[in-house]
């Protein structure tokens, strides 16, 4: 479905990511671990086309979306629920959610509004407050849930536990779970080794820039030195 | 009577400033072109309306030339440099202002024009037991009147959404299937427009001169920086502000009236330097 072949990217002078090879089949859960600058945020960024590759190709279904912009590659379903929960603080949260349907003119914008306040109710009850107000969980929920309004086919997700207490981890968690039983494909960017092994099946591991390790669930757990050696914990 | 001039006068300034800050807030450009546009508003106008005989007629095709003016200078000069330094823009909207200057006196000369008052808004009307031109009055409840249409565009609609959240984070928009670069065309389209609408509408009351490009230009600009850089709300306060401002300048700073915009500036950025509503982040 989604292929990552070669891609090297740069910010400006600075070459950040060293080749990188993925794949990933529809209804895959896959994650890519790495510590602080490991290149996880910009292989998100290459693949939406916030920071295109330099060299390398980006596929989905079969076709080159290397050099597409950002936009075009949004509407062919490929989401990115962006690092910090980057959401619109001085709009409400129903505005947030609305705008990630303008570009999509085929959804029913109410029933589409109806499935994410079903999913966060919390959403649904602070639709009218402005997301300044918000704490950092329900950014986090509404960043999800921005994601999956419409025709999601690809959730990236980059580093949506980062900074969040240990009781919204979990809920967080358990909503991964969730979506991961609705045939959307997830592509998740982590620190937090846990989650990541808990909720993928199959894993990336980045170090400087380029792939040191990938494996199943099993195959990691079994390599723990590998995870010693590139993240610093064990799971 | 200096109240309801400076009324006036400050519900102009918020056509011609809120499109300056909605530019500035979105493109990150200081459109200091957009005097120009404002002053081609009324030259336009000018012309439209003997050419037509209609004064209304000239009001609604003045500002419909000069969008298209708005296009041509986003679209090939502005956007080759989006992502450079904010100096650039400043640079090149500098120069396409003494551009315009010069072509206005070019095909117009340095004349001043003035605009026939379409003959259903001449002589004067009393309420509250004041008398006051009547084209004035039309000036302050139309400029409200496009200003409540631009309310409504920016918080009802979905363009609205679209438009507000640019102001906030333009990558992030974009990443959510939204063209940004058509956001900013039609952005900079549209404040065109509402510079050109006061442009015309005011030219029966202030004349047609190649100056006053200029003019407006640096009151929008305290406008913009009194009210907060990129903040609707702001600007709105700002130019209400200013409008009384200058006419309380005019009426009791006689000969000294200009220096009243900058008393005022440099009073408010005293104690608030970010201007009256200062985005916290």
């Amino acid at each position: 479905m989604m292929s990552v072949e070669d891609v090297h990217t740069y910010y400006g002078p600075s070459h950040v990511l060293h080749g990188i090879d993925l794949l990933l089949e529809k209804g895959d859960v896959i994650s890519v671990m790495g510590r602080n600058g490991a290149g996880k945020t910009t292989l998100m960024r290459t693949i939406m086309g916030l920071t295109p590759a330099r060299q390398g190709t980006v596929g989905f279904d079969g076709r080159d979306i290397t050099r597409l912009k950002p936009h075009d590659i949004f509407r062919l379903g490929i989401r990115l629920v962006p690092q910090g929960r980057n959401v619109f603080p001085k709009l409400t949260v129903e505005e947030n959610l609305r705008l990630a349907l303008v570009a999509q003119k085929s959804a029913d914008p109410r029933s589409e509004l109806e499935k994410a306040y079903d999913r966060f109710p919390i959403l649904g009850q602070r639709r009218q407050q402005k997301v300044k107000g918000l704490s950092g969980g329900e950014r986090q929920m509404l960043a999800i849930a921005r994601g999956l309004l419409g025709k999601t086919r690809i959730l990236l997700m980059d580093e949506p536990s980062e900074g969040l207490a240990p009781l919204i981890i979990r809920e967080l968690h358990d909503t991964i779970l969730e979506i991961k039983t609705e045939d959307i494909t997830i592509f998740l960017a982590e620190q937090n080794v846990k989650m990541a092994l808990s909720v993928c099946d199959r894993h990336y591991i980045l170090e400087k820039g380029e792939i040191r390790f990938t494996g199943t669930t099993e195959e990691m757990s079994a390599n723990k030195d590998i995870m010693i050696q590139t993240l610093g914990v064990s799971a | 009577m200096t109240v309801l001039n400076g009324l006036t006068m400050g519900m102009v300034l918020v056509l011609v400033a809120g499109g300056l800050s909605i530019i500035f807030g979105m493109l990150d450009v200081l459109n200091f072109a957009h005097g120009s546009l404002y002053m081609l508003g009324g030259y336009l106008g000018y012309t439209l309306s003997i050419a037509t005989g209609s004064f209304w007629l000239a009001l609604l095709l003045a500002p419909v030339g000069v969008a298209m003016v708005g296009f041509f200078i986003e679209f090939f000069t502005l956007r080759p440099l989006y992502g450079r330094p904010p100096l650039h823009h400043l640079l090149l909207t500098f120069g396409i202002s003494l551009i315009a200057q010069n072509a206005v006196k070019f095909i117009w000369g340095n004349d001043i024009y003035s605009v026939e008052t379409p003959e259903s808004l001449t002589g004067i009307v009393e309420f509250l037991g004041i008398a006051y031109p009547t084209y004035r009055l039309f000036i302050l409840l139309f400029s409200i009147g496009i200003a409540i249409l631009m309310w409504l565009l920016i918080t009802k609609t979905r363009y609205g959404i679209v438009v507000r959240a640019g102001t906030e984070d333009i990558e992030t928009l974009e990443a959510h299937g939204i063209d940004t670069r058509k956001v900013f065309t039609g952005v900079f389209i549209l404040g065109s427009a509402l510079a050109a609408i006061a442009g015309a509408a005011v030219a029966p009351m202030r004349t047609v001169y190649p100056q006053m490009g200029i003019d407006i230009i640096i009151d929008a600009f305290v406008v913009v920086i009194i009210g907060g850089l990129g903040s609707i709300r702001g600007t709105v306060i700002g130019a209400l502000i200013l409008g009384q401002a200058i006419q309380m300048g005019a009426v009791f700073l006689t000969g000294f009236a200009d220096a009243a915009i900058y008393i005022v500036m440099a009073g408010i950025l005293l104690f608030k330097p970010s201007g009256l509503v200062a985005e916290s982040n």
